[in-house]
């Protein structure tokens, strides 16, 4: 069973080229491509031994494309497996080339944060195993890397962006224990946010600014359709959604 | 290491159906919109929280204990950051700043749980800051005195009230009209404590289970088993440090009571359905 053999699908489950930098446990296995390699897998990995009776492995087909089905947890894990997947591609290019003029303080900021974002998506990559979607090639072309100003505030947008957004899919989990998990993440996206704006707005308020905070002391919720058009210019292909209830979709 | 429930067929089985009972269906109640009308999101956001039971009085007994958790700890911060500003000398410049803006919104996480529990809301507690339960003359005593010391005491109580809220979300897994508030509340008190730890000259994360130098003996549990690096069953991780700054790690309710004991000069009634 799954529970006895942890590792057994290891960081190689997600083939982000900069995976090996954190990684280093588990083997290496290919995602299940087809329904027969699928079955067989499922007996030994993953959130899909769960899926997998219900959903059947035809479902798994389907899961290797750029699709967000909401209707299951499966699909809110993967949706917030797409934003980690985001920024850690854009954090791994800003430490592996560093924009001009950025002070080293700042950049062990952005060191951190990439250490946390790749953690985070290799934790999803993980836990999906074989229900991990196809996620969109990420297109970056728009940025420019070596301008210090134009690096701080994209990362102060994704950050803020990314709380926002697990704030507002927490509704959308049924599991106990995926809600409990990503409150483990999100708050460790707030620290980020709250760092990058003290970085960059020129307010002692601005870590936690009442542009983003309302008078109850709230943070913004975004859902799903609002996240994934602000971060859909950063990928090569469009996301699909589904399965979201009707006052969302 | 903390424990970890395992996966039974039961939660299987919900995972893979959809909540639209829940999801579906709020509606905005008359109270919901009468605090429209009136201009104040806060009632308006708090009917519409109490209006998916109906009112106040039908909230669960396990939101209610939940929310009056919630709303002892904005107490705790509304009179800790109230004494601080009000200290001569403490907090000057960009620091008193950053505390004003800390205890606005303290302050109204603390007008919305009141606005939704109504008459089921907790009386506020009374604290004792020095840590000596009440008497005053426990062993923090410079604690709105000596910037080091509150600055120390400020960081591990916002690193504790944010374990402290997570660990209650799943309680509110079927409640989602007051799950998204108490989600939108927990991101705001990580931003906190980014901002408090910034002030100390700490990393705005938290190191292993440490909170750096300087943290009181009295509130080392704030941060105890934060290098935690297992979450799930099916997808452990190895522990390095830097993946114990990726994660925070929640609390009990239980746990917390005990960190805070001697801080309270006074403890609140808050039922025990809930963990």
């Amino acid at each position: 069973m799954a529970r006895q053999r942890p590792g057994a699908f290891g960081p190689g489950a997600d083939h982000g080229r900069w995976e090996g930098s954190l990684s280093g446990e588990g083997s290496r296995l290919e995602v299940a491509q087809s329904r027969r390699g699928c079955l067989k897998r499922a007996g030994g990995m993953g959130a899909a031994a769960l899926a997998l009776p219900a959903a059947g492995c035809a479902a798994v087909g389907r899961i290797n494309s750029h699709t967000l089905d909401f209707s299951t947890d499966f699909g809110v894990l993967n949706y917030a497996y797409s934003l980690e997947v985001m920024e850690s591609d854009f954090y791994n290019r800003v430490v592996a080339s560093p924009p001009r003029g950025i002070r080293p303080e700042e950049l062990a900021l952005l060191r951190d944060i990439q250490q946390h974002e790749m953690a985070h998506r290799r934790f999803f990559a993980r836990a999906l195993g074989p229900l991990k979607i196809d996620v969109p090639e990420r297109d970056f072309s728009s940025v420019d890397f070596t301008s210090r100003d134009q690096v701080l505030t994209i990362s102060r947008t994704f950050e803020d962006t990314g709380t926002a957004a697990y704030n507002g899919a927490g509704k959308l989990l049924s599991l106990a224990e995926f809600l409990s998990i990503a409150g483990k993440i999100v708050s460790v996206e707030a620290r980020h946010a709250a760092a990058l704006r003290d970085l960059t707005m020129n307010d002692p308020r601005a870590f936690a600014g009442d542009d983003i905070i309302d008078e109850n002391g709230m943070e913004r919720a975004l859902d799903p359709p609002e996240v994934i058009d602000r971060v859909q210019p950063f990928f090569r292909e469009r996301f699909r959604l589904s399965g979201l209830p009707g006052r969302m979709a | 290491m903390s424990t970890h429930d395992s996966l039974d067929p039961e939660t299987t089985e919900t995972l893979l159906s959809r909540r639209d009972a829940i999801r579906g269906g709020l509606g905005l109640g008359s109270r919901a919109a009468a605090g429209l009308a009136l201009g104040s999101a806060p009632l308006a956001l708090a009917a519409l929280a109490s209006e998916a039971f109906g009112q106040a009085r039908d909230l669960p007994g396990d939101v209610v204990e939940v929310l009056n958790f919630g709303l002892m700890l904005e107490e705790l911060g509304v009179d800790f950051y109230t004494r601080a500003l009000a200290a001569p000398g403490l907090l000057t410049g960009n620091p008193r700043a950053v505390f004003e803006q800390i205890l606005k919104h303290e302050a109204g996480h603390r007008r919305f749980l009141r606005a939704t529990l109504g008459d089921r809301a907790i009386a506020a507690p009374r604290f004792d800051f020095t840590g000596g339960m009440g008497r005053g003359n426990g062993p923090l005593a410079g604690v709105f005195s000596d910037r080091e010391t509150f600055l120390a005491v400020a960081q591990s109580l916002e690193d504790l009230g944010v374990r402290a809220l997570k660990g209650q979300a799943p309680n509110l897994l079927r409640h989602d009209a007051v799950l998204q508030p108490a989600l939108r509340i927990h991101s705001v008190e990580a931003r906190h404590a980014s901002q408090v730890r910034a002030l100390r000259g700490q990393r705005r994360w938290i190191v292993e289970e440490s909170g750096g130098p300087g943290i009181p003996a009295l509130l080392q549990g704030a941060y105890e088993d934060e290098d935690n690096t297992f979450h799930f069953i099916l997808a452990p991780l190895r522990h390095t440090e830097e993946v114990t700054r990726a994660f925070d790690e929640p609390l009990t309710k239980g746990q917390v009571i005990r960190i805070l004991r001697p801080f309270m000069a006074t403890v609140p009634e808050l039922g025990g359905r809930v963990r």
